[in-house]
């Protein structure tokens, strides 16, 4: 299943308790504040990282560009626009996002 | 495929209505079919006919209205969440009608996928 | 889509009530889809616990109490709640604070419940 969090993993604790309820298999796609969390030196890329082992990471261009952190993406995480969105969500079964 | 939309935040404070314009837009692109956006929450003030952005700024309630008439989106606002904070028939923007919870369940059920945007 | 037909919906509540309106609002949407004859669930995860601890008194808020609503949900068939394990734990609560019968579930566990849902709502 997609699972998607907007929000800053320094503001609320939606990536972690995502990261930690998602099954292997299943993508993770980051917008809104949520693309802080794909970005080099975060305290949270770490975890990011490593859970790209059982997640496929995706993050919204547009909402990184939007907020001047497009330019640090961390390596692994795949660039989507809004039709890139969509191809998430219609290709995933169900989705659940982590307000 | 047929996607359905919560909307669970108001215009301009939160940026899941943009959020999900964008989304409704690109989908709509895509040629699937996006059968109803459903307000709830303070999400019911993207539905009213009084908002006046800036002439710089974008006028969400509108393009969601015009989004909604050029490709026959059904735009529902809950009945209790909008009567809860002043949205009635008499200042309801084109396009969107008030009704009730069930229409968002009916979404869930006849929908292949429902996308939520909130806080 | 046939009438009739049968979707796996699950309510997923992870924040505080009175804080914010989204506990009253999800139980008035959980109460509609009862109606729908589908098949419910509901995940309590994150601070989202606090909604079922027992013994609110909002008189001193002036907020209406929407507590026995949840103690209402059996008789409206609706009786797969589950509550994260380690957010009660994270808050100091156990099973014996709720104020319905729940089960309770690791995040993971919930996580594969959520795996097997056609719809998942979250406020």
């Amino acid at each position: 299943m997609l699972h998607i969090v907007n929000k800053s993993p320094q503001d609320r604790n939606s990536l972690d308790t995502c990261l930690a309820t998602a099954q292997p298999g299943g993508a993770l796609l980051l917008i809104e504040d949520g693309v802080y969390a794909a970005t080099n030196g975060n305290a949270a890329a770490g975890k990011l990282t490593q859970a790209m082992g059982q997640l496929k990471v995706y993050a919204l261009k547009a909402d990184l560009e939007a907020r001047g952190m497009a330019d640090r993406v961390l390596e692994g995480v795949n660039l989507v626009d809004y039709g890139g969105f969509v191809d998430l969500v219609t290709e995933h079964a169900t989705c659940q996002s982590w307000l | 495929m047929d996607i359905g939309i919560l909307i669970n935040e108001g215009p301009y404070t939160h940026q899941a209505s943009d959020s999900a314009y964008l989304f409704a837009r690109a989908a709509i692109e895509k040629g699937h079919k996006v059968s109803r956006v459903f307000f709830y929450h303070d999400g019911v003030n993207n539905s009213t006919r009084l908002t006046e952005p800036p002439q710089d700024d974008r006028h969400i309630v509108n393009r969601w209205a015009k989004l909604g008439q050029e490709h026959s989106i059904d735009l529902v606002v809950c009945v209790a969440a909008a009567l809860r904070r002043g949205i009635k028939d008499e200042n309801l923007a084109p396009g969107f009608r008030i009704s009730g919870l069930g229409q968002l369940i009916e979404t869930g059920i006849q929908s292949e996928r429902l996308v939520t945007f909130g806080d | 889509m046939s009438e009739g037909q049968i979707k796996k919906f699950m309510y997923v509540n992870r924040k505080a009530p009175h804080g914010t309106v989204y506990a009253l609002e999800s139980l008035e949407v959980v109460l509609i889809a009862a109606a729908f004859d589908q098949d419910v669930s509901l995940a309590f995860m994150d601070d989202g616990v606090y909604q079922l601890k027992k013994g609110f008194n909002t008189k001193g808020i002036e907020v209406k109490n929407f507590q026995p609503t949840y103690r209402a949900l059996d008789d409206y068939d609706i009786n797969k709640l589950y509550v994260e394990k380690e957010a009660l734990e994270a808050r100091g609560l156990t099973q014996d604070d709720m104020v319905v019968p729940v089960e309770v579930m690791s995040r993971a566990e919930i996580g594969k419940l959520m795996e097997t849902q056609d719809v998942v709502l979250s406020f």
